[in-house]
């Protein structure tokens, strides 16, 4: 489980974050949304710790991530899995490379052992025989796939993914909603995902936190986001299905 | 105020490359790679300003000390010594600052501007040692290497155009050079290589590395690795020259 308590965060006196605290339950598929601008993305940044909140702490089962030192932070790192909006899969490597590059770094696995694994992740990603290509000679979609197989190599806790589906077309991006799904379950992981992606969330959510202005608008379960009675979250809902 | 400002944050930048390596292995072999890439990469264009440098430089001081009273093997001198001095490890730092300072920038800023920076640290990778420690490493170790060919070349290309031109043979330039050669010239040299190959990959990473924005502010950070190379390099060869010679 993740937990925020009152996080804040100002760039040069200008708030972005006012203040949220919210928690993220293990083996649940956790959805941030909200419009652009309003600091959903600084928080996953504050929660993985590119950014520093300017007050408030996060908790990883109970370790306060904001104040570990350098080396602690790293091990609570390597618990996480990160899915990027542009996948920040390293160009010079090829796929292979990329999903071994973490059991490389922090594991004694022999190379039989490391090919091994990634041959199960991407199979998990329903993306086998990929392994010698790079990542600029694979389309979009199969990019975010090996970007999940990626962050799934090490025996992770957390997945964050931000805005897993941007620039996909409908049809990819409903299976990449079923693989991050899928994978919450297999795993029991805690996973949270920024998206603006509605048919996301009623698809795969169990949880949503609506960011609005910096603050968590409203917490709730999926099912009851359309009688939240929020005026801001109806007004996004209605605005997102009217896009 | 600014440039106070960017040095300190450059000096925060090396301090955060020096922590224990996640695993050494990956160091190595990443280290080895720049190594080919700055060293092998870069031999051929070493080649031929060293040639070119040495054949010039004798020419032009053939030019203006040719004279019934000054021996011929003095040209051998002063090409010698000036290759060692200052213009092989001066003029080869100055083309790699061009050459790797701005690979080396805009490869970092590449990964920076794509969050592939952003990637190693949530991987639990400290990303500036990571990216940036193995190319300085191997700088250090590969840009002397270059200085010391270029030094060799040099001299060549002083004998060929000597020869060729008629003006010197290779014995009165030879002679020249063994006549006025000291051993510590040669540690001048390389005291210069060092300091040199440290500011070229160290600041060009800094600029790789502090890049933000998208294609645009990579090229611009490509640029600024060069120009600062450069200047820091000049600067650095009047201190040296002025406290070791």
């Amino acid at each position: 489980m993740i937990e925020l308590k009152d996080v804040r965060k100002s760039f040069d006196g200008e708030k972005v974050l006012n203040g949220i605290s919210t928690k993220f339950e293990t083996g649940k598929v956790n959805l941030v949304i909200g419009s652009s601008g309003h600091g959903k993305s600084v928080m996953m940044k504050c929660m993985v710790g590119l950014l520093s909140p300017t007050s408030g702490n996060v908790y990883y089962d109970d370790r306060d991530f904001t104040n570990l030192d350098y080396s602690e932070l790293r091990a609570v790192r390597r618990e996480i899995g990160m899915l990027f909006q542009g996948t920040a899969l390293f160009d010079s490597l090829t796929v292979e490379e990329n999903v071994e590059f973490t059991l490389k770094m922090f594991t004694k696995m022999t190379k039989a052992e490391r090919r091994d694994r990634v041959n199960f992740c991407l199979e998990q990603v329903d993306m086998p025989g990929i392994n010698d290509k790079y990542p600029a000679e694979i389309s979009g979609g199969m990019q975010k796939r090996v970007g999940i197989a990626r962050a799934i190599a090490l025996d992770i806790k957390y997945l964050f993914c931000d805005e897993p589906n941007s620039g996909l077309d409908p049809v990819t991006s409903r299976l990449i909603d079923e693989l991050l799904q899928q994978i919450t379950e297999d795993f029991n992981i805690t996973t949270i995902i920024n998206t603006h992606d509605m048919k996301t969330v009623f698809d795969i959510g169990d949880d949503v936190i609506f960011i609005y202005k910096g603050t968590n608008e409203w917490n709730g379960k999926v099912k009851d986001i359309k009688t939240s009675g929020n005026e801001m979250l109806t007004n996004f809902i209605e605005a997102s299905f009217f896009d | 105020m600014t440039f106070f400002h960017e040095f300190g944050k450059y000096l925060l930048f090396l301090k955060g490359m020096f922590s224990k390596p996640e695993k050494l292995s990956v160091y190595i072999d990443r280290t080895i790679t720049e190594m080919n890439n700055i060293g092998v990469g870069s031999l051929t264009i070493v080649v031929i300003i060293a040639i070119f440098q040495g054949a010039v430089t004798t020419l032009q001081i053939a030019y203006q000390l040719i004279s019934p009273l000054i021996a011929k093997p003095v040209i051998g001198s002063i090409v010698s010594d000036s290759s060692m001095l200052e213009l092989a490890p001066t003029i080869t730092c100055l083309v790699l600052a061009g050459k790797v300072g701005s690979h080396i920038a805009s490869e970092i800023g590449s990964m920076k501007v794509r969050e592939q920076v952003d990637a190693l640290e949530v991987m639990g990778i400290n990303s500036s040692g990571y990216l940036a420690l193995p190319k300085i490493v191997a700088g250090l170790i590969m840009i002397p290497l270059l200085v010391i060919i270029s030094i060799f070349l040099s001299n060549l290309g002083g004998i060929i155009a000597g020869e060729a031109s008629g003006i010197l043979t290779s014995e009165e330039y030879l002679q020249g050079a063994r006549q006025s050669f000291l051993p510590y010239n040669l540690f001048f040299a390389l005291v210069k290589a060092v300091t040199y190959a440290f500011i070229i990959t160290s600041v060009s990473a800094f600029q790789g590395y502090t890049t933000e924005g998208g294609a645009l502010e990579v090229g611009s950070s490509s640029t600024k690795a060069v120009v600062y190379s450069a200047v820091a390099i000049l600067f650095s060869d009047y201190i040296l020259a002025q406290l070791l010679l």
